[in-house]
């Protein structure tokens, strides 16, 4: 783990360094399957970079979060889409921050309600360490360290950049 | 005012009506419904949201279609849920309605759907609860009296939030016994409160209600001139019971004049989308040939409902 970093990486490269991290795996044929909101950009991103023709999956996991009893429905829910069969796929799960690993859980519930895949693999931008399940990313571009009151927010510029912000609580 | 639908934070804890509903509280409903729909599409047609909370379906009045509908809606969200057969139960032994749900809130009930004759007994329900400090129950209304229907109503914007995106440039003719009708009462304050400019009542004067322009809507009693250029028509059930009193002659003389047959229907606009919610009478409110027809998106309807009592059993629960 690292302190931040100031100014924040670039996320752009991030996503490229990630892409270079995940193509000796294409021979196994991975769908990328992109986690609302910061997920979804990153996983468009690659689809991109890694010149893949299929439609990528995205997951809200607003129905599949354990915190529903103390938080209800999250007001802004979206339609999970999942373009291709899962059944028997090598499924890359991308989110852009990895904390408690909740998130993960919920998606990998999700993702098999669709099917079994043959293997699901994670990728992140950012792994702020503070795991509350046993949950480790396969690809990881950045180790960082925050207090518990900082979080780091992947943000989609006008110009359609990614870039990295960081909030306070 | 004070609305027993919202808790403090203006958050929806029970489904009573749509009047007094602010916009984007519909909107949320309609926009978790969208997500909703693509879970019934899946293999696993099932979330675990409301996994280990019981929904009771307590209909004092019957309602198949309703009923089986919300309890598809609560299977889907992993919630168990108890059919209480109402007729044949302890009501009929001379229990009070609040003697029920309180021995049902003894059995660890989390969400009531209700469908009652009578117009407020759900709202009864609702402040029974919070007279007895039961936050954590919800109510959702499944029709009471003439008063509301508000999942339906709901159900009816989903399906035209579908099929024509945005409500601001449409001009909507509702038909048929509106004096009875809970759906049209419901429909009428929704269309409203999402900014549909045109909303037109079409019926014979013994079956509207007075004051209709109140609510503002437009009143025409001929079907040729209600129709014109309509994006959407929702057609009415004529409930059988009413050709009893003195309100119709009879349902041959009204079809000739209120049922939608292809050649009213040619009024409105080519892309009118047709509406009903069910169960429809054939060759009474509508012809056959239109219920069949490529406007209608009358079963379309029923899968939405679904999705839409979903998105409101879900939110109720949550907060």
């Amino acid at each position: 783990m690292s302190s931040l970093p100031n100014p924040l990486p670039d996320a752009e490269a991030q996503c490229r360094q990630l892409a270079d991290l995940i193509r000796p795996q294409l021979h196994r044929n991975p769908a990328l399957v992109g986690i609302f909101s910061g997920g979804v950009w990153i996983a468009e991103r690659l689809k991109e970079l890694l010149g893949l023709s299929e439609d990528i999956g995205m997951i809200d996991v607003s129905f599949y979060r354990d915190d529903f009893a103390e938080k209800g429905l999250h007001p802004q829910c979206k339609p999970t889409v999942i373009p291709f069969d899962v059944e028997g796929r090598h499924i890359i799960l991308i989110d852009d921050v990895l904390y408690t690993g909740r998130t993960t859980r919920a998606a990998i519930n999700e993702l098999f309600d669709y099917g079994r895949p043959a293997a699901v693999d994670l990728a992140v931008l950012a792994d702020r360490g503070g795991r509350e399940l046993p949950i480790g990313a396969t690809y990881g571009v950045w180790n960082v360290e925050l207090s518990g009151k900082q979080s780091l927010v992947l943000a989609r510029q006008d110009d359609g950049q990614l870039a990295w912000r960081l909030e306070n609580a | 005012m004070h609305n027993p639908q919202l808790n403090k934070n203006g958050e929806l804890i029970h489904l009573m009506s749509i009047e007094g509903l602010p916009q984007p509280i519909i909107k949320q409903i309609l926009d978790t419904a969208e997500s909703f729909m693509e879970v019934s599409a899946r293999e696993v047609k099932k979330v675990p949201l409301l996994r280990g909370k019981s929904v009771f379906n307590l209909f004092f009045e019957n309602s198949t279609r309703t009923r089986t509908t919300f309890e598809i809606a609560a299977k889907r969200l992993s919630a168990d849920v108890i059919n209480l057969d109402i007729n044949k139960s302890s009501t009929a032994k001379g229990e009070t309605l609040l003697d029920t749900i309180d021995n049902l809130c003894a059995m660890h009930a989390n969400l009531f759907v209700v469908r009652h004759a009578s117009s407020g007994a759900p709202y009864l329900i609702a402040e029974h609860l919070q007279r007895i400090g039961r936050d954590d129950v919800h109510v959702v209304n499944a029709g009471d009296g003439r008063h509301a229907h508000p999942t339906q109503g709901l159900l009816d914007m989903y399906t035209i939030r579908h099929y024509k995106k945005d409500f601001t440039q449409l001009r909507v003719a509702i038909v048929g016994d509106i004096l009875h009708s809970r759906v049209a009462r419901s429909d009428i304050h929704a269309l409203t409160t999402l900014g549909v400019p045109e909303v037109r009542a079409i019926g014979p004067e013994t079956l509207l209600p007075k004051h209709l322009d109140k609510l503002g809507v437009q009143v025409f009693h001929d079907m040729n001139e209600g129709l014109k250029d309509c994006d959407v028509i929702i057609m009415l059930r004529l409930q059988n019971e009413r050709m009893n009193g003195a309100l119709l002659p009879s349902a041959g003389e009204y079809f000739r004049h209120y049922g939608l047959t292809p050649q009213k229907l040619a009024l409105a606009k080519p892309d009118a989308i047709v509406m009903h919610p069910g169960p429809m009478n054939r060759g009474v409110e509508i012809h056959s040939a239109v219920a069949d027809g490529s406007q209608a998106v009358i079963l379309p309807q029923v899968t939405f409902g679904i999705a839409v009592r979903m998105a409101v059993m879900s939110i109720v629960a949550g907060n």
